[in-house]
């Protein structure tokens, strides 16, 4: 496994948005042509740039948004299960960002009023389709879940943080971002 | 002649009566502090500015500066417990920064980002602190107290109006406002008053100006915290080297 | 009771007549106004804050710390239960389980009639007579099912307090080994007498010689604090005795005040004498509040002797006198800066030091703050004399110690030992077979296991302010950290950062760890909070508030273990409790709507 010195094996990595806007995947796009360099060592797993649906084994797993609904636990756990080192990456996997705005209310009470009462709405019904994931009663930081190694703040973090913070972690550093690169909005 | 204690190893001049942070400041020398202010009485409740004598620890805003004390505060164990305490404020209220007015303006942020903070790491508790709008022209966000009471002292001290206290204790404690109805509209707070100036985060604002300067132009985007810390500070450039 | 609350208006008036329109009573005023219409309405706060000329803010702030002060309207009988660990080890929380169902009312609710509210507090002082509670201030001992269902009926009857049975309010003082102090024989007087014979910087030099030193815990030289105070520059110079007895398990001080408390005044008076002061105070817990009448009886008893007031025992510089301040309910106020920002009708905050009170107390004043203990002491050490008093105990703690015992022992009650006895000799003492643990000093003190037992009390090795709670072998040492880590929470009063959220946050841990969700990730997060409330906490509270956690994770590590799951890491709230709700709107119960714990 660790070759790493001599001819690096390529780092796998997985990527997904939980509750989260993709604004983050957005910004990772933001390092522009340092991506190619990057992909010279490392390769995406699952990843909404691949499209490859379920995550294998991997070295590195970069996750956006919080948790607020059952599947988001499901495909954080799986994240969990397959990735050596688990990122955070973004205001809501870290904080639980604009959707953790909605915890002092009453989750009943929102549904009611977005599915029953809101006006213009006739023979409204809360969606009960099994398909649908149930949404938690409160959104919660992706670390109050499962344990997370490493958070990257920021709404979204800019395209250079992630560079920075990816290519200390490649390189086997502690990641530090420092003043610029930190930035929780 | 000046009496002097070490601060990391540099020599500190101070007057009598000055505090160990008063001090450190003025001679350009900078410790993590969120609930002093230069112009108010310190009371040393945040408890970031913690250093190190021998053994023992002590708030340094609150501490009488003496001759020959042997202080530590940049090294990595305080560091640590400060970087938990800030930890432990964004975790206690509702810090959602992106949607935050005062954010790149924010002591709390700010020291979050020196002291290179990327997450609050425990619980978030989530408490539920509905905002006051009712005066025409202030808004209180009380999601973002970190209970530091600099409004209280500014309103008491200066302005002669005690608009803010806090109430309750422990972990529910919480600033209210001087009214029957317990409506800032009740008060006789004004825009003028230096309350308004002295909320280190983003509690107390004026309405309808909120992000007004463009992200990049903002207090700590410029500089960190450190740095314009020590350009706040009342300072005595000529203390350490003359008289 | 409760009943038209605010509209009468007054016996507001009155009280606040009879505390001169003082902001300094504005704790008193406050906490009389509680007693008379059972909370203490918006409109109450802004008539008080008029009348005393202060921001009405202030005075909502310092009526919202205090636990038995209420700003809402609760229950025109308001059930405390004693939440001590020695409380639940008797069964209180069962009783009080069955109480609730009995009156129909959740626990920390008011019952939808306003009739009746249940909750806990903190230790009432009652450990070796519990289960107890307070009703409307009101101590009652030794609850049992039958005597909880005849209070319930009494409640439902609306039966005013004053018509309940007297044995309810039966309070033992349960002395089990009597040593010099409470086999005194001194008469009132007897020990001032020997006070004005020797003057008043020999009292001061007495004490130093007897070698004294208080016995709140902290065991500081009570000669050299009165030297100090005496030496300080002031206008008016006080006297204050500590009679906030919070810290659970302790309850000495509550016996001394019901069946010694001349002796007490005694030696406060002589303090008075030593230092130069004019006026004295007794801070007693709100939880004693039952006191306060033998006690102002007492004190009259001693102006009518001349023992107390202007030219006491016809000396014509020597005036000095002695009034009650009752406390409501918040533990910090035994720290002794917190006692002084109450007694001058503020929140119970600690203050910084320096500076210290013998130099700045209250009101700014030198001031010599004892313990009901020490002053006690301090009489009989004048009395006897500096040589023979230094002849008991041990050499760096002199004369003799009250123990409160409770827990797992068929005598508990109050023992009298010179310092040096070991653990072990007051175990036999009090019968207790099959110790696993004795709790020295309270939560914020010592938690020491069998093979310590021939440890010994007296600041040379175990300090102690009293409190002796001994567990047996078939109890789990994790419930008990985990009720005083409750303790400290509820207690903490909020001031500094660490200690606000930080005793908090490890209530929310040891909760986490007892519901089984605990991880190995949990308990390094405890040891980490416990590092920032050490190294950072304002005040003793914050800094000993992880005591109790380090002592047991130190003794009985495997009573953490056994709760933890295999895992690195558990969330800290219940995954499929959070869906509930939304199970609830959609009416699914599917496999979909269920989150498991661990996934397969």
């Amino acid at each position: 496994m660790n070759d790493i010195t001599h001819r690096p094996k390529k780092l796998k990595i997985a990527t997904t948005s939980l509750a989260g806007c993709f604004g983050c995947h957005m910004s990772f796009l933001d390092i522009d042509e340092r991506i190619l360099p990057l992909l010279d060592l490392i390769e995406f797993d699952r990843s909404p740039i691949t499209d490859i649906k379920h995550c294998g084994p991997c070295d590195i797993g970069l996750i956006e948004g919080g948790i607020c609904n059952a599947e988001n636990v499901h495909v954080l756990r799986e994240f969990r299960r397959n990735c050596k080192i688990l990122i955070s990456i973004g205001a809501c996997a870290v904080t639980g960002g604009l959707p953790a705005q909605r915890n002092h209310l009453d989750l009943g009470s929102c549904l009611t009023e977005v599915y029953l009462t809101e006006p213009g709405l006739a023979h409204g019904h809360i969606p009960n389709d099994p398909e649908l994931p149930l949404p938690l009663d409160k959104v919660h930081p992706l670390h109050e879940v499962v344990k997370i190694d490493y958070f990257i703040p920021g709404c979204p973090p800019s395209g250079d943080a992630i560079w920075k913070f990816l290519t200390d972690l490649i390189a086997g550093k502690t990641p530090e971002l420092g003043h610029g690169l930190i930035k929780y909005d | 002649m000046n009496d002097t204690f070490q601060l990391d190893g540099a020599s500190v001049p101070f007057a009598p009566g000055q505090t160990v942070m008063q001090a450190a400041l003025a001679a350009g020398h900078y410790i993590p502090h969120l609930c002093y202010h230069p112009e108010f009485k310190p009371h040393g409740s945040c408890k970031l500015c913690t250093v190190k004598i021998g053994n023992h620890t002590a708030a340094s805003c609150t501490m009488p500066a003496e001759a020959g004390l042997e202080i530590e505060s940049d090294i990595e164990e305080l560091n640590a417990l400060r970087r938990t305490l800030v930890q432990m404020l964004f975790a206690e209220g509702n810090h959602f920064c992106p949607s935050c007015e005062k954010s790149g303006n924010c002591v709390l942020q700010a020291l979050g980002y020196d002291l290179e903070v990327h997450t609050a790491g425990f619980r978030h508790m989530y408490p539920d602190r509905p905002l006051d709008a009712s005066h025409p022209e202030i808004l209180l966000d009380f999601n973002r107290c970190v209970l530091c009471e600099l409004c209280v002292r500014a309103s008491g001290e200066v302005d002669g109006k005690s608009v803010f206290a806090l109430a309750g204790r422990g972990i529910t404690k919480h600033l209210i406002v001087n009214s029957a109805s317990g409506l800032l509209k009740d008060t006789n707070i004004a825009l003028t008053d230096k309350a308004m100036e002295v909320c280190p985060v983003g509690v107390i604002l004026k309405k309808r100006v909120g992000f007004s300067k463009p992200i990049g132009e903002r207090r700590y985007d410029q500089r960190p915290i450190s740095a314009q810390a020590l350009d706040d500070a009342p300072r005595t450039p000529t203390g350490a080297k003359h008289e | 009771m409760s009943d038209n609350a605010g509209s009468n208006t007054a016996h507001l008036e009155t009280i606040l007549g009879c505390h001169d329109h003082d902001p300094g009573k504005l704790l008193q005023i406050l906490r009389e106004i509680q007693e008379q219409y059972g909370h203490i309405s918006p409109d109450a706060i802004t008539r008080i804050a008029s009348q005393l000329a202060i921001p009405r803010a202030r005075a909502e702030s310092v009526a919202s710390f205090y636990s038995f002060l209420h700003i809402k309207p609760d229950g025109a009988y308001r059930v405390l239960f004693s939440d001590n660990i020695t409380d639940r080890m008797l069964g209180s929380e069962e009783l009080m389980r069955r109480m609730c169902q009995q009156l129909w009312v959740e626990p920390g609710k008011v019952s939808e009639d306003g009739l009746v509210s249940i909750n806990t507090t903190s230790c009432t002082g009652m450990c070796d007579q519990g289960p107890a509670m307070l009703v409307n201030g009101r101590a009652i001992t030794r609850l049992t099912h039958q005597r909880v269902q005849e209070i319930g009926h009494l409640i439902r009857n609306r039966t005013p307090l004053a018509d309940w049975p007297a044995d309810f309010f039966r309070v033992d003082d349960n002395i089990r080994r009597k040593g010099l102090l409470l086999d005194n024989k001194l008469a009132p007087g007897d020990a001032l007498r020997a006070a004005l014979t020797l003057g008043a910087a020999n009292i001061v030099e007495a004490i130093k010689a007897s070698g004294l030193r208080g016995r709140g815990g902290a065991g500081f030289p009570t000669g050299l604090k009165w030297e100090a105070c005496r030496n300080a520059a002031g206008i008016t110079k006080h006297v204050v005795c500590n009679a906030d007895e919070g810290e659970p398990g302790t309850f000495k001080d509550r016996v001394l005040l019901t069946s010694y408390a001349d002796l007490v005044f005694e030696g406060m008076t002589l303090a008075a004498l030593a230092v130069g002061a004019q006026q004295g105070y007794l801070y007693l817990r709100g939880e004693y509040r039952y006191l306060l009448e033998p006690l102002q009886a007492i004190l009259q008893r001693r102006r009518d002797k001349n023992l107390l007031g202007e030219k006491i025992l016809g000396q014509p510089e020597f005036d000095f006198d002695i009034a009650i301040h009752l406390g409501a309910g918040a533990y910090i106020c035994g720290e002794e800066s917190a006692l002084i920002e109450s007694l001058e009708g503020k929140r119970g905050v600690p203050r910084n030091r320096p500076p210290f009170p013998v130099t700045h107390g209250y009101m700014q004043q030198p001031t010599a703050l004892d313990n009901v203990e020490t002053f006690c002491q301090a009489a009989l050490a004048i009395q006897m004399g500096a040589e023979k008093y230094k002849a008991i105990g041990t050499t760096k703690s002199t004369g003799s110690k009250l123990i409160s015992v409770s827990g797992d022992c068929p005598r508990p009650g109050i023992y009298e030992y010179p310092f040096g006895v070991s653990v072990r000799d007051v175990l036999q003492d009090c019968g207790a077979a099959n110790t696993r643990a004795v709790q020295i000093s309270g939560p914020s003190g010592i938690c020491i296991a069998e093979g310590e037992f021939g440890r010994k009390l007296g600041f040379e090795d175990l300090p102690t302010a009293g409190a002796f709670m001994v567990f047996d072998d078939s109890r789990d040492m994790f419930e008990v950290a985990r009720n005083f880590v409750h303790f400290f929470a509820h207690e903490s009063c909020g001031f500094c950062t660490p200690c606000r959220v930080g005793t908090s946050m490890l209530k929310q841990t040891m909760d986490k760890i007892a519901a089984g969700h605990g991880t190995s990730h949990d308990l390094n997060e405890v040891e980490n909070l416990d590092r920032v409330l050490q190294t950072s906490s304002h005040c003793g509270l914050g800094r000993t508030a992880c005591n109790p956690v380090l002592h047991t994770l130190k003794h009985f590590r495997p009573a953490y273990e056994n709760r933890l799951k295999s895992l690195d890491f558990e969330p800290a709230f219940d995954l499929d409790g959070a869906l509930a709700r939304a199970r609830q709107m959609t009416g699914r119960d599917d496999t979909g709507a269920h989150l498991n714990t661990e996934e397969t």
